[in-house]
């Protein structure tokens, strides 16, 4: 443990940006679950009379058309698009990994089958096929997590059975074969762990990819639904006003969106120089 | 060489029979009723179901897939109730508009993230190489459309350096004479520089929203492949040998590490040509990704489904291209595994 | 140091400012920049779009057309109370009253060169009354119903026979609807399958009016290039028009204040009450006539059967809000009013809704739901700009009086569906009818024939005998008492709350004269002219 603890130390600070981005991880998280608390207004709560004024000190961030407080939205949001891009990629990598490691382990038909699904999902240019899942089941928090979800899994699956085709006839499996493990067992307690590494990195990129699906599902009206507060369609909505001159309704959640995207970016390189330094880049 | 491709193409059938099906039900999932949406405003119930029966809607689900598969193995792909023209020439006009643009594209971010990725690796762990990965990530950490209407409010409204965000061609330039519907080409072609000029600066502001994206995974891969390749063998031989930097960088190093590169090019340009959707809204591009956007949201089955068959092809092509290229770069990989 | 050369180059070629030798055509064209552009080139084909009509109107000629009046501000609209020639030079009433017959003018021709005469007409109209859908009931609005009402007399005389005495009928005749084809060309296309040459004339002009095509890319743009052979009224300025579609709201109003686009009307209502305060565009606006936005509520399910919930809703509502912060104050306020500010019956005092959030409450307890309930708002995301906040404010306010909502966007082909299914409990929507006259939207919009505007599923026998007496009755005052009868019922029985009445506004450059309102809300090159 405490070589891990010196190694991270070490990465960090080689690294100066990982240390960053990791510090930025940290307060989205806070964030995301103190914000509603911390927030001096209702992000629903709308004020015409207070409608579209730029930062002040009242509004850091400024009011939008309804005269609802833009900080607290951008705040509030943070919940939900953390969450979105979380349990999508969470979903995207338990199902696509199981399915990775059943099919590089089984081989044969089993490995084909699988090839053949995840052949299919990659065939569609990705954000037309989250599109069609959302217009086609209706556009709930659920369904886009959903749309993301299966857009991600042949990533995670392809990894998954790469990794595993190349452990598979390694001497600790043959080990474990022989101590009476079973198939199913070996995939877990065996396989399964020696895959993490290069997938941890997968999902931190794929978390910043999959609050940008969502703001592009929101800019062609698939987002969630009004008034939700979410980066996206808080972008959305701000592209309309950057003529008229009211750029801080599409700057702020457009910054936040940025640097959440960043701050996972950067971490996921990061984490592969910690986990990995052969394999840094 | 002709064995690889065959059993690629072969190889890429499931896949296809799979993307048919998969547009196929999903289309017929969108909840909009294209019936009662064409019939208009003052439609009676009878005018739609009317309506629905010459739509072939009436049918049921494994009637009207039998028949939309009969009718792909002609070549024909179906009619979009919006523009009303067979979908298969709306595709044929709309899909150079798209290619080119995303070539612009990748052709920029190429252009910048090379040599940005180069440089990276020449001097790893540098404030230089913090920089270019900061930079490249910055791009691709916008949403696609909020670079584009910023750029166009910078450049077009508020400096005027870029043209009027009115699609290919301004609206009094006549487009060139259509030899292959790619503007550029058949401008020079043509051989009228100022069309070509013209051509050109449209093309600028939605080409560079597209490279902005493109430039990370291109930046990355370049520099994780270069910093694989220099701490090879071979390229101490060489600096051992005396050749100056620019030989071992550019003669030994690049082309050894070109083969990743290439493999993430051709990812990228598949992922380009999914994001053109968002790009050619802003732009008011008329290509493949609007047309299909359009025909989504009236839930017009026939358009989605020919836009996704299509780029479902090019993304095998793209890959069986790459796969060719792998074997002009590389002899090693010409043999097979 | 090659590379970066010509990089250099490239951008600084990219950058130039364009040649100059385009200006001269620039000043004789109009460039109108839209959302979206037609869907066919055929009115009476199925699901023509809203810009269809525009297109239509300005390629094809109609027997006759409206007046022109000018309005105090200085602005011009079409007056529906005057008809004048267009194709037809004059018309006779019988003395009956049960038909017109019409003298075509001699000297009309289609724009390839065939002359136009009666028998062009009539192969038109029967066409447009048989073809089905919106055309066949837009001609009906006039009791213009089955062929046998038309007749070739001889080469230049047209008659309508009437099947009842509609005050409708001759105003019926001058809608984007019933168009003058080239029925020898037309039918030279057509087939035994598709005897009215639907497939051809969608894609291609059949046409006789001031503007013929000149081409059309479905989904990007359509251009017009006057007919100089044009007879049916005075020769229009402008030689040549391009529609271009412009997706994006933002680029539309950055293309005109930047002067690279000359007219728009499809700009949010912000945009235009700013452009108008910055004096660089002329900005020219005009109430929509006999139309307006609402709250509709279904009438036939709970828990909107309750008459003391809709008038809770109605009640709560914040009118003054949603037409400040949502439509920028262009447009006029209704509150409850169902007749808008232009329309014959329209007296702002019949209503008495406003927004009293007590009131609500106690109605809401009133009617046995203290505590309010669970439901669904829905509205069209098509036209989301405006019904999205909209939609926002009117979830707040409900929420305090006890009903909460979720908000549903639907897209445009469900939008359509759900209106027909009538189940939607309550939603956002808008309803403007081209005919300026408050039996015609009431007909539409509450009789119990349930056409689909009558989207809350009404259905009241008293309003309905109201509806049809009005329609026919010719005594001004017996009609006066009817319209106000039918306005008040409509206001009692709340089965929709009216909050205001939009305005049709256009920002066009300062050197373009000429614009008219039309009651169609699609821009008449004909008038046009640029300096």
């Amino acid at each position: 443990m405490t070589a891990l603890l010196r190694h991270g130390r070490y990465v960090l600070g080689e690294n100066p940006v990982t240390g960053l981005a990791f510090a930025l991880f940290v307060l989205l998280v806070v964030l995301a679950a103190a914000g509603p608390g911390l927030v001096p207004y209702d992000p629903l709560a709308s004020n015409t009379a207070e409608a579209l004024k730029p930062p002040s000190r009242a509004h850091w961030f400024g009011t939008d058309q309804l005269g609802r407080d833009l900080l607290s939205r951008v705040v509030v949001a943070t919940r939900l698009d953390l969450t979105i891009s979380i349990c999508a990629v969470m979903i995207a990598f338990a199902v696509g990994s199981a399915a990775g490691v059943t099919g590089g382990f089984y081989g044969g038909w089993t490995d084909r089958l699988i090839g053949r699904v995840l052949d299919t999902i990659m065939a569609f240019p990705l954000f037309v096929l989250a599109m069609g899942i959302v217009a086609a089941l209706g556009n709930t928090v659920a369904n886009i997590v959903y749309a993301t979800a299966i857009i991600n899994v042949p990533f995670y699956a392809r990894l998954a059975r790469s990794e595993v085709m190349v452990r598979r006839e390694a001497g600790f499996i043959e080990a474990a074969r022989l101590a009476g493990n079973r198939g199913p067992r070996i995939l877990a307690m065996h396989l399964f762990p020696n895959c993490l590494p290069p997938m941890m990195v997968q999902i931190s990129l794929n978390l910043g990819w999959a609050i940008l699906n969502a703001a592009g599902l929101s800019f062609i009206g698939l987002g969630v639904r009004p008034p939700t507060p979410e980066w996206g369609i808080m972008v959305a909505e701000g592209a309309a006003f950057i003529v008229s001159g009211e750029w801080w309704i599409g700057l702020f959640p457009g910054a936040a969106l940025m640097l959440a995207v960043f701050c996972f970016n950067l971490l996921g390189d990061g984490l592969r120089d910690l986990i990995d330094p052969r394999r840094r880049t | 060489m002709l064995r690889l491709i065959g059993r690629r193409l072969l190889a890429a059938a499931p896949g296809l029979a799979g993307v048919i099906a998969v547009t196929f039900l999903l289309t017929r999932a969108l909840p909009g009723d294209p019936a009662a949406f064409f019939a208009g405003p003052a439609a009676t119930r009878e005018a739609i179901e009317e309506i629905r029966r010459s739509l072939g809607l009436d049918k049921n689900l494994t009637v009207q897939f039998g028949l939309y598969v009969r009718d792909l193995t002609r070549g024909d792909l179906g009619k979009s109730l919006t523009t009303g023209q067979p979908v298969r020439s709306d595709l044929i006009s709309r899909l150079p508009a798209s290619l080119e643009l995303t070539a612009c594209g990748l052709l920029l971010a190429v252009a910048v993230a090379l040599p940005l990725g180069v440089l990276a690796a020449t001097r790893p762990g540098s404030w230089v190489d913090h920089l270019c990965r900061m930079l490249t990530t910055a791009g691709v950490s916008l949403p696609i459309f909020f670079t584009g209407l910023l750029l166009v409010y910078i450049f077009y409204f508020l400096l005027g350096w870029a043209p009027a965000p009115l699609g290919r061609l301004d609206a009094f330039i006549s487009p060139p004479r259509s030899i292959t519907g790619f503007f550029l080409v058949d401008a020079v072609l043509g051989g009228d520089f100022g069309e070509i000029r013209a051509i050109l600066r449209q093309l600028a502001l939605p080409a560079i929203t597209l490279g902005l994206f493109a430039m990370a995974p291109i930046a990355r891969m370049t520099r994780a492949a270069m910093l694989g390749v220099l701490s090879s063998d071979f390229i101490r031989t060489a600096r051992a040998s005396g050749l100056d930097r620019r030989t071992v960088l550019v003669t030994y190093a690049f082309r050894n590490a070109m083969l990743p590169v290439v493999t993430t090019l051709g990812m990228v340009f598949s992922f380009l040509l999914g994001a053109n959707v968002l790009v050619e809204k802003v732009f008011a591009w008329p290509g493949i990704g609007s047309y299909a956007l359009e025909a989504l949201i009236v839930s017009d089955y026939a358009p989605v489904q020919g836009f996704i068959l299509t780029m479902a092809s090019l993304y095998v092509l793209l890959n069986l291209l790459i796969d060719v290229l792998y074997g002009v770069i590389d002899p090693r990989a010409r043999i097979e595994a | 140091m090659k590379r970066t050369t010509a990089l250099s180059l490239l951008l600084a070629l990219l950058f130039m400012p364009a040649p100059e030798a385009r200006a001269q055509s620039r000043s004789e064209t109009l460039l109108v920049v839209v959302e979206l552009g037609p869907n066919s080139m055929d009115i009476h084909g199925v699901g023509a779009n809203r810009p269809a009509y525009q297109s239509s109107w300005n390629l094809y000629d109609r027997l006759i057309t409206y007046g022109v009046k000018t309005l105090p501000d200085g602005t011009r609209m079409y007056d529906y109370s005057v008809l004048k020639p267009e194709l037809a030079e004059s018309w006779q009433i019988a003395p009956d009253g049960m038909s017109a017959t019409f003298k075509l003018r001699k000297d009309a021709k289609f724009h390839d060169g065939t002359p136009v005469t009666a028998k062009d007409v009539k192969w038109s109209f029967d066409r447009a009354v048989t073809v089905g859908g919106f055309p066949t009931f837009q001609m009906k609005a006039g009791s213009l119903e089955k062929p046998e009402q038309f007749g070739v007399v001889d080469d230049y005389t047209f008659r309508v026979a009437f099947l009842r005495k509609d005050k409708l009928t001759m105003p019926d005749l001058a809608v984007p609807v019933p168009v003058i084809m080239n029925s020898e060309l037309a039918r030279k296309h057509a087939t035994s399958a598709d005897p009215w040459a639907m497939e051809w004339v969608k894609n291609n002009d059949t046409g006789g009016g001031a503007y013929k095509l000149e081409s059309w890319k479905p989904g990007q743009e359509s251009i017009y290039v006057r007919f100089d052979e044009w007879k049916s009224g005075p020769l229009p300025k402008l030689k040549r028009v391009i529609v271009r579609e412009v997706p994006s709201a933002g680029n539309r109003r950055a293309l005109l204040e930047r002067g690279d686009a000359d007219i728009s009307f499809d700009l949010p209502p912000k945009d235009f009450s700013e452009i108008a305060a910055a004096g660089k565009l002329a900005v020219v606006a005009h109430p929509v006539e006999n139309a307006h936005a609402y709250v509709g509520m279904n009438v036939k399910n709970p828990p909107f059967n309750n008459l003391k919930v809709r008038q809770a809703v109605a009640y709560a509502i914040p009118y003054e809000k949603i037409f400040h912060s949502v439509m920028f104050d262009r447009g006029a306020l209704l509150m409850g009013n169902p007749i808008a500010t232009n329309t014959f019956g329209y007296d702002a005092k019949l209503s008495p809704y406003k927004t009293d959030m007590a009131k609500a409450k106690a109605l809401m307890a009133d009617a046995g739901v203290p505590n309010g309930f669970e439901t669904q708002l829905y509205f069209d995301q098509g036209f989301a700009t405006i019904n999205e906040p909209a939609a926002v404010l009117v979830q707040e306010s409900l929420g305090q009086i006890g009903i909460k909502t979720t908000i549903n966007k639907i897209p445009g082909a469900n939008w359509r569906n759900l209106m027909l299914k009538k189940e939607m409990p309550i939603y956002v929507n808008a309803f403007g009818g081209w005919l300026n006259y408050p039996e015609y939207f009431f007909f539409w919009n509450y009789h119990g024939q349930n056409a689909v505007f009558n989207t809350m599923s009404y259905q009241n026998p008293d309003m309905d005998k109201l509806i049809d007496a009005a329609r026919f009755e010719t005594d001004p005052k017996k009609y006066a008492d009817l319209v106000r009868g039918f306005t008040k019922l409509a206001i009692a029985e709340v089965p929709r709350v009216p909050l205001y009445q939009p305005n049709l506004d256009v920002a066009m450059q300062k050197g373009i004269t000429g614009y008219q309102y039309w009651f169609h809300r699609q821009l008449d090159f004909r008038q046009l002219s640029k300096s």
